[in-house]
């Protein structure tokens, strides 16, 4: 699904609360698929998503989401969004609070019960829709606040650390969620500091620390920069300095040696660099960075 | 105009999954019952061994019935701002409000349907609690005050004028502080009018000013007084003018409806208070 105007633009945001710089020129742009938006706690994540619902006003910059300005009936009538501090009305029962949303949201009334029971059924609560809110576990309001993000199928779905409070049947079957409105064509924007949850789903992410991005771009992309491990005999002096010249080298335990922060492409050259050096060659093994280790060497920088 | 409607129905059903209706209908039900215990038995008083004029009954019914009115109305007031002042920042503190505000309803129309919804729980308990009670009194001793429907009217406008101060302080500060700032100041408005009463009493201008001037920032005792007029009969209002100007001070007691312009006013203030309260709201980060 694409969105004219963007399904979610920020430019050049900035974001002071007093002295406090919660985010600082940031510049973002989605058009599909699913987006992670991740850092650690306080990087300014929410901040944003706020942003972009227009609960809270940038100080300076612009933007769009779902192709309408912040916080626009227009725009808040095509989106779907999960606070990271969600709570619902503990006086109301499961399928309440999805009919107040249905109303909210402008949903036909005669479609409201075939609605309720898809989303119902979707975040695993079907036999707990007459329930008071109240009764339920943190992980389980959680559930439902996914729930009331989805109704009606909205063109941009916002989830602030959607797994917060779910145990790990709970987070798989999120996972598994966000894949299929992939499939659907949803454009997803994930807030997340779980780093695994990220990479099992996301097609593109932002890193985003102390209100700043430090990296953007495709997963694949963004983890790029891998290492490769050469396990040989005969390396010379020459040999590890033609090897230095790809990248940077560290031994490892069993006598191999890991040539860091190499790109793919250029992996057959190394080798025919280590053969000609005189080297003989038993293993090359591409390894790939996790995001963990990505993110920690960004946040590091 | 959904939306506020969604918004006001919510804080109605609000109240009644909470049980505050049933609390507050067995409580009415409770003052009401001594009440009419109470006017029962003033048959059974004497003076000097003889049996009360009919004149005294009234006098005494009509007092009876003020006094037991100013606490109808003070509950009414307090529940008014123990219900608004958490209505918004308890919502905005536990996090409900986000999913709502992120649905297409503007701030105008969420503080509009809370203010209503207020409102609307106000007008039912402030008409049936009043209603029920000028009946039951009037079965039992036969008085009937002699402007009820004014009385509903003032003891109401009471009740939306904090109510709406203290929806307007719920927008910016959280509920235990708007709750207590909306109360301090629905005591001090009751006691300023008694000090206007008192500048009157001994002609000095300076008190008198002071008395104006919080009836007019707060118009909750102004409109009081309207209603205990109400509810007095002329012999009560006569004898007590023979007490001569120190009566203005009694909170009991009003020898005359407040002026039209001061109803205009009340009115006004609360329609200037609902617009501060959306404006702030509309302001507000949340």
């Amino acid at each position: 699904m694409t969105i004219a105007g963007g399904a979610i633009r920020l430019e050049h945001v900035t974001k002071r609360y007093g002295k406090v710089v919660a985010l600082a020129d940031l510049s973002l742009s989605v058009e599909h698929g699913v987006f992670g938006f991740l850092g650690p706690n306080g990087a300014g994540k929410t901040t944003a998503v706020k942003i972009l619902l227009g609960l809270t006003r940038p100080t300076t910059g612009s933007g769009s989401l779902a192709g309408a300005a912040f916080g626009s009936k227009a725009s808040l009538g095509r989106i779907g969004y999960l606070p990271e501090l969600f709570r619902y009305q503990s006086w109301l029962t499961a399928r309440e609070v999805l009919a107040l949303h249905c109303e909210l949201a402008g949903i036909a009334r005669a479609r409201w019960p075939s609605e309720i029971d898809r989303i119902l059924a979707t975040v695993g609560l079907a036999d707990r829709g007459t329930s008071r809110v109240g009764t339920f576990s943190k992980g389980m309001q959680q559930r439902l606040g996914l729930g009331v993000a989805l109704l009606d199928d909205p063109a941009v779905v916002l989830l602030d650390e959607p797994t917060s409070a779910l145990d790990p049947v709970g987070r798989h079957d999120v996972r598994e969620i966000i894949r299929a409105l992939r499939e659907k064509g949803t454009i997803v924007f994930l807030n997340s500091h779980l780093l695994s949850e990220v990479e099992q789903v996301c097609d593109a992410v932002a890193i985003v620390d102390r209100g700043k991005v430090v990296a953007q771009g495709d997963l694949a992309q963004l983890l790029g920069a891998s290492s490769v491990r050469v396990r040989a005999t005969g390396i010379s002096r020459e040999a590890r300095a033609a090897m230095a010249r790809f990248g940077e080298l560290d031994d490892d335990a069993d006598g191999a040696v890991v040539i860091k922060g190499i790109e793919r492409e250029r992996i057959p050259e190394l080798v025919s660099a280590i053969v000609a050096s005189g080297a003989r060659v038993y293993a090359v093994e591409p390894q790939h960075e996790s995001l963990e280790e990505r993110f920690l060497s960004l946040l590091g920088q | 105009m959904r939306s506020t409607l969604v918004v006001a129905r919510q804080v109605v059903h609000e109240a009644s999954r909470r049980r505050l209706l049933l609390a507050l209908l067995l409580l009415t039900l409770v003052v009401i019952a001594l009440t009419v215990w109470g006017v029962s038995r003033i048959d059974d008083l004497r003076n000097g061994g003889q049996p009360l004029s009919d004149a005294q009954k009234k006098t005494i019914v009509s007092q009876l019935l003020i006094l037991v009115m100013f606490m109808f109305s003070w509950v009414l007031s307090l529940a008014a701002v123990f219900v608004a002042s958490p209505s918004i920042s308890g919502e905005l503190e536990s996090g409900i409000a986000l999913a709502i505000l992120a649905r297409p309803i503007s701030r105008a129309e969420y503080v509009v349907g809370k203010w209503l919804g207020l409102g609307a729980l106000i007008v039912a308990y402030g008409a049936s609690a009043g209603i029920v009670e000028i009946v039951a009194v009037q079965l039992v001793s036969g008085y009937q005050p002699p402007h009820p429907f004014e009385f509903l009217g003032f003891v109401i406008g009471e009740g939306m004028v904090i109510l709406t101060f203290a929806l307007m302080l719920s927008t910016r500060v959280a509920g235990m502080v708007g709750g207590v700032i909306a109360a301090i100041l629905f005591g001090i408005a009751w006691m300023g009018g008694i000090v206007g009463g008192v500048g009157a009493a001994f002609n000095n201008a300076t008190i008198t000013h002071v008395g104006t001037a919080t009836k007019l920032i707060l118009p909750t005792d102004g409109l009081w007084r309207g209603a205990v007029w109400s509810l007095e009969p002329s012999i009560v209002i006569a004898a007590q003018q023979q007490v001569g100007p120190a009566v203005a001070a009694n909170p009991f007691f009003a020898a005359e409806p407040p002026p039209a312009a001061y109803v205009i006013w009340a009115i006004a203030w609360i329609a200037v208070m609902l617009a501060l309260a959306i404006w702030s709201f509309r302001s507000r980060e949340v």
